[in-house]
């Protein structure tokens, strides 16, 4: 434990990627596990080939090296640790630490080393590893791999049956493969296969940056365009020594929030059409819109797409915009407040969302939940509280919780956080600081990484960018909140209907190539 | 129930005249680019350099843009030293042909309406069955807002449908990446003949910013026929229902870019936020 107390790093904080505590892999192991017991919770947990790694020593013989990222919330501390791997095998961190579960199915997708005692080691996003002739699965050709294409957790019994739903879904909504096992309407077991969006981003942008590497950033999960934005400009910003200016702080402040109105408010139309309560859901569709156009003015995209470049953003506003940005939130709040006012209102609709989903806060706790669904467990947790940077630093938004951990609380969640989104926006666009809204940012510092976390409208958006000896990409990692919630999503469908899949699907609203890559 | 009524009557009728009325739409939205080639500086090739999906090539000073690779960032506009390249508030880019995206001169040739035996099947009525190969959830969402009260796609006869099998046509989002090669396979196939496709995005027509990644196929061309193509990064839900419209007829095609200068930019606009 002392290994962490020594190394702290800052959210958006350069380090040398000398100064990153590395230790033996037991050790390493040994300090995950133990932390995650004592309230840390595993952000990151990547790897990295040999080749890419400058600037630290590593010996020959080293087939890959981890990298480890751990929070602590409540003390808001962030540490690094790495560890290096001398074979392709090595003994699997998630028996004794569930967060690491999805991470290191990822690893042995990606780099081709098997955690031996891992309980369900399955593709993550179905690809080739990135180092050729290295499978974990042995796989040797791109046409040996079928999405999906694996063993799904089995409950056998006389009346037990099996569901399998997708990847092509029924309405306009990204692929997935959903496999419930099921007794009559209840469903026992839910297992996620994810990976049709696979577009192999995180290769892309190694050599970067590049004229191209913003646009993967903005296209990553196209509804938090400007949650993935930021968190890569603000790692550049960090390695490039860029001094952001206040203003542009305060216009990203204003863009990552309506982000947050726009599809907090489209969640709670959704959820109204999931249980058949028409009014809400229309009007609640309309006012999505509406914050949308509002960062259309802003920069001319509904998505926020261009707005924010290294070294500040790319648009100013003037007196008349913000002016109308003020008034058209008013106006777009008011009716959001009716809107979602008819759903706590309306007992049909309240006796849908209770108890609907339940996801109990040891689980959440355990899975290491992030954004609404961990918030809606009751779990304190918030990167704008926590790990605040940019403009969080010095306009404080209090963290919205809910104590039952159902669907009910996950649009509560929503709907509190969208007021203090609105107040949010409301401030900063009284007292907007002057000066210019970009500063000129240069190249990046070699061999050092940078650590960079954003409250994207789903949660924790983790960036960590690694430089190779020229201050390009040697890795850069991202780790998008849906990550860390598809399985509590799985979790929240035990016992439940298999009918109101829908509406818990609907209440995480996770991210198909936010997750996929 | 009360509040249901007050709430009904204070939210207003917000469905919009389309497509009668001028658009308004926000002073940074940015439509079809044009290019100025009078202030083009000749051996300049900064908007080339400058693209990140080479939409954009010069050769002997003609400057040509593929709407079909544009994301509409406008890198090369910032990067023009004579402001020769512009963004203007045009919308409207939907076309029946691959080859009508690229701009050597003026304005895109825009869609023009199904062939006659189709249009008899499929003008009054269209179904659509939507598939995300690869997108990522903007262009869905702005296929998605086209069946809420603001615009009503319903009103136009066309609608999007749960099964392939109900289905007339397919939209396509995404670059199409190798593991939705076969879904999107399978379900076009599941739809009965005749059948039409539809790539929405930049992703769909050209790989988008994906383009040249080994896990994509550089949009829906090469897999499947295409009968229209919807740029933008993504596109605005309105070029969409303008493409949509074109393709059934209930939008005449204005090719001639002169016939159609009282839609563009500065010309009276209202109703639309």
């Amino acid at each position: 434990m002392s290994l962490l107390d020594d190394f702290h790093v800052k959210n958006g904080q350069k380090t040398g990627l000398s100064g990153i505590p590395t230790v033996r892999f037991d050790e390493f192991s040994r300090v995950v596990t133990e932390s995650v017991r004592a309230g840390h919770r595993l952000v990151a947990l990547f790897g990295m080939p040999r080749s890419a790694v400058s600037g630290i020593d590593s010996e020959p013989a080293e087939v890959l090296r981890l990298f480890a990222v751990l929070a602590h919330e409540a003390v808001g501390a962030l540490h690094i640790l790495g560890t290096g791997l001398f074979q392709a095998t090595y003994p699997a961190i998630t028996p004794a630490c569930t967060q690491a579960h999805m991470f290191e199915r990822e690893i042995a997708e990606q780099w081709g080393v098997v955690p031996e005692g891992h309980p369900w080691l399955k593709p993550v996003r179905f690809h080739m590893s990135h180092v050729p002739g290295r499978d974990a699965w042995g796989r040797t050709s791109r046409a040996e791999i079928a999405p999906g294409g694996c063993d799904f957790f089995r409950v056998e019994g006389e009346e037990v049956h099996e569901v399998a739903v997708g990847p092509v879904h029924a309405g306009i909504i990204e692929p997935g493969h959903f496999r419930f096992q099921c007794h009559g309407e209840q469903v026992l077991h839910l297992e996620i296969a994810l990976g049709y969006q696979h577009r192999g981003v995180e290769p892309a942008l190694v050599g970067g940056p590049d004229k191209r590497t913003i646009h993967y950033f903005q296209t990553l999960a196209g509804d938090t365009t400007v949650g993935h934005t930021l968190a890569y400009c603000e790692a550049v910003e960090a390695l490039a020594d860029c001094r952001v200016p206040a203003r542009a702080h305060a216009l990203r402040g204003i863009a990552l929030e309506l982000e947050r109105l726009a599809n907090h408010t489209g969640d709670l139309g959704a959820l109204a059409g999931d249980v058949g309560y028409l009014p809400t859901a229309s009007y609640c569709g309309r006012l999505r819109g509406d914050f949308l156009n509002m960062t259309a003015l802003l920069c001319g995209s509904r998505f926020g797409r261009g707005l924010l470049q290294p070294g500040g953003v790319a648009f100013d506003v003037d007196d008349a915009l913000v002016a109308e940005l003020r008034r058209r939130l008013d106006l777009t709040l008011r009716d959001v407040e009716q809107a979602t006012d008819l759903l706590w209102n309306t007992s049909s609709v309240r006796a849908r969302f209770e108890n609907t989903g339940h996801v109990p806060p040891e689980i959440a706790e355990a899975l290491g939940l992030v954004g609404v669904a961990a918030r809606a467990c009751g779990l304190n947790r918030d990167v704008r509280h926590d790990f605040p940077s940019g403009i969080y630093r010095f306009a404080h938004i209090p963290v919205s919780t809910a104590e039952t951990g159902d669907v009910f609380a996950r649009s509560l969640v929503r709907w509190l956080e969208i007021q203090r989104s609105a107040t949010f926006i409301r401030e900063q666009l009284a007292s907007l600081p002057s000066g210019p809204v970009s500063a000129r940012c240069g190249g990046l510092a070699p061999n050092s990484v940078a650590v960079t976390l954003v409250e994207g409208w789903r949660g924790e958006i983790c960036h960590v960018a690694i430089t190779d000896g020229t201050g390009r990409f040697a890795r850069y990692k991202i780790v998008d909140p849906s990550f860390h919630n598809w399985t509590g999503l799985a979790m929240a469908m035990r016992n439940q209907q298999i009918s109101d899949f829908p509406l818990c699907n609907k209440s995480f609203n996770l991210s198909y190539c936010g997750f996929d890559l | 129930m009360l509040k249901a009524v007050i709430a009904r009557f204070a939210q207003g009728y917000r469905t919009i005249k389309f497509p009668d009325a001028h658009v308004n739409l926000p002073d940074r939205f940015r439509g079809v680019p044009l290019v100025d080639r009078a202030k083009c500086r000749a051996g300049c090739e900064n908007c080339s350099t400058a693209c990140p999906t080479g939409a954009i090539g010069v050769k002997q000073s003609r400057v040509r843009i593929d709407l079909g690779r544009c994301l509409f960032c406008g890198d090369c506009a910032r990067q023009c030293p004579s402001n020769a390249i512009s963004f203007t508030k045009d919308y409207r880019m939907a076309a029946r042909k691959r080859e009508d995206l690229v701009l050597e001169e003026g304005l895109p040739v825009l869609a023009a309406a199904l062939e006659e035996n189709m249009r008899r099947l499929y003008g009054r009525s269209l179904r659509l069955r939507q598939v995300s190969a690869g997108g990522c959830n903007a262009c869905e969402a702005d296929v998605n807002v086209l069946s809420t009260i603001v615009f009503d796609l319903g009103r136009f006869g066309i609608q999007f449908v749960a099964s392939p099998r109900h289905a007339d046509g397919l939209l396509i989002t995404g670059p199409v990446t190798e593991n939705m090669r076969l879904a999107l396979q399978k379900t076009y196939e599941a739809i009965p003949p005749p059948k039409l496709v539809i790539a929405c995005g930049a992703c769909a027509i050209s790989g988008g910013p994906y383009v040249n990644h080994a896990e994509t196929h550089n949009g829906v061309s090469g897999l499947l026929p295409v009968d229209l193509f919807i740029p933008g990064c993504p596109p605005h839900p309105l070029t969409i229902l303008d493409g949509l419209l074109r393709l059934v007829g209930k939008i005449e095609s204005q090719s001639n870019p002169q016939d159609s200068s009282a839609h563009r930019p500065n010309a009276p606009e209202s109703s639309v936020r």
